[in-house]
């Protein structure tokens, strides 16, 4: 490997400032990149999947750069992707690190699973509430039914 | 959201329950009290319901107000494609009070949501529908002198009867003990089952509707089986005929017995058991205009005089 590529390749990976999300389950990778709202953005992006995890089997990385999700973006992801790390970094150093957290409340995150909710037939935002964590049931606050993920 | 609205017997507490109650006492004492002064409550009936609005209308009429609504949805915007947003928002502009019954569940706490009117849920889907839960409350309450230590026979469709769901859930406070008698197809849903364990509240599952399940009750909750219930007809044939009550079956009951139905009944109580006087469901039907009256009042926060015992 030349010097110069060997310096691209350090150019990606490593982040100035910005936020690392890290063990994502591979499969839900891209899920998450849309739930953030990653593809409209215009910073930098670092995307990789499929990646080796001991935990894991195949994982998912993200990277943005310069940009600091907040707390309750972040934690929306905790549905799909309960296992994520988040990294915060500060010129190259991990000045934070977390575990996403389910909110006790969703909204507008997940579709209803009953037909006959006012939810699934009105312009409106879903609203749930999470009666369980482990493993995760959330109760619709309009109709009632319950669902598993 | 107004906080008086009424969505589900879950919002409201033991005290709420008792006072309405009371108040529905009152008002069976003085049907016509002009106590809401000329106000004006919209009764907008997404889902065509007879009986249901007829009792909120003369409800509200006995009480001196005035009725503005629709019951069917198929003159009014919706079925140009206007939203219940919008459509709640714009009854909003001229009423005090919307009762409304809708076809979708969680309707009426969407609703809530979107207007500072107060909202009582008249029925949504096969969601919640309180202001019945109430009704059967106040006549199990006025037959028995008590809602405490009592025991209540559910009988039927226990799976999808929404009326035998809410009922359970607000007897909670009182210290219940229920039987729950229904074939394995229609029994109990497990999440109704655990309610009762969470609780604390004494229950058994029966089979068969034997005399000895009867002759220990005080409240017996009938309920129709429906033959599109069930996903084997043959099984329908089977049980449709032993969840009926006859005259007969009662003959050892206790003397403070009393028959419920939230109607309308088919052929799960036999027609000799109306001479019975233990036969309830007619007049639990007319309860439900005090309960209603009651529930009005509640809404638009009236005080309604305290009845003296």
């Amino acid at each position: 490997m030349s010097a110069e590529s060997s310096k691209k390749e350090l150019a990606v990976a490593a982040l100035r400032n910005g936020t690392v999300i890290d063990h994502i389950p591979a499969d839900v990778l891209f899920d998450v990149v849309r739930l953030l709202g990653i593809e409209d953005m215009a910073t930098s992006v670092t995307i990789g999947n499929n990646l080796q995890s001991a935990i894991l089997g195949r994982k998912g990385i993200i990277k943005v750069a310069d940009v600091v999700f907040p707390e309750a973006t972040l934690n929306r992801i905790a549905l799909i992707a309960p296992s994520a790390k988040v990294n915060i970094i500060r010129d190259y150093e991990v000045v934070e690190k977390h575990h996403v957290t389910l909110p006790d409340e969703l909204f507008g995150l997940v579709k209803c699973n009953n037909p006959k909710c006012i939810s699934n037939n009105e312009p409106m935002r879903s609203h749930f509430t999470v009666v369980n964590r482990q493993p995760v049931t959330i109760r619709c606050h309009y109709c009632g039914h319950t669902q598993s993920h | 959201m107004a906080t008086n609205s009424l969505v589900s017997i879950d919002d409201i507490s033991k005290e709420e329950i008792l006072r309405i109650l009371s108040a529905a006492q009152y008002f069976e004492q003085n049907p016509d009290h002009k106590i809401l002064d000329g106000r004006v409550v919209a009764t907008l009936f997404f889902e065509p319901s007879t009986r249901t609005r007829l009792s909120f209308e003369t409800a509200v009429n006995r009480l001196g107000g005035r009725v503005i609504g629709f019951s069917d949805p198929a003159v009014t915007s919706t079925s140009k494609g206007e939203t219940l947003k919008d459509t709640i928002i714009m009854v909003s502009n001229y009423v005090d009070l919307i009762i409304m019954r809708h076809y979708l569940e969680g309707a009426a706490r969407y609703a809530t949501e979107v207007t500072d009117v107060p909202v009582i849920n008249a029925g949504d889907g096969a969601n919640q529908h309180p202001s019945q839960t109430l009704l059967d409350l106040y006549s199990i309450y006025k037959t028995q002198g008590t809602l405490d230590n009592l025991t209540i026979t559910m009988v039927g469709d226990l799976k999808y009867g929404r009326t035998v769901h809410s009922l359970l859930m607000a007897m909670r406070y009182f210290n219940p003990t229920f039987r729950f008698v229904a074939c394995n197809e229609l029994q109990m849903p497990q999440e109704y089952i655990r309610f009762c364990d969470d609780n604390g509240i004494a229950y058994t599952v029966h089979s068969d509707f034997s005399e000895a399940v009867i002759d220990t009750s005080d409240i017996i909750y009938m309920t129709r089986v429906q033959r599109e219930r069930f996903t084997d007809i043959m099984e329908y044939e089977r049980v449709k005929d032993l969840y009926n009550l006859r005259n007969s079956m009662l003959a050892n009951s206790r003397p403070n017995l009393r028959i419920l139905h939230p109607l309308p009944r088919v052929n799960e109580i036999d027609r000799d058991v109306d001479d019975n006087p233990k036969a309830y469901y007619f007049q639990q039907a007319k309860n439900g205009l005090y309960a209603r009256q009651a529930l009005i009042c509640r809404a638009l926060g009236i005080e309604v005089p305290i009845v003296n015992k």
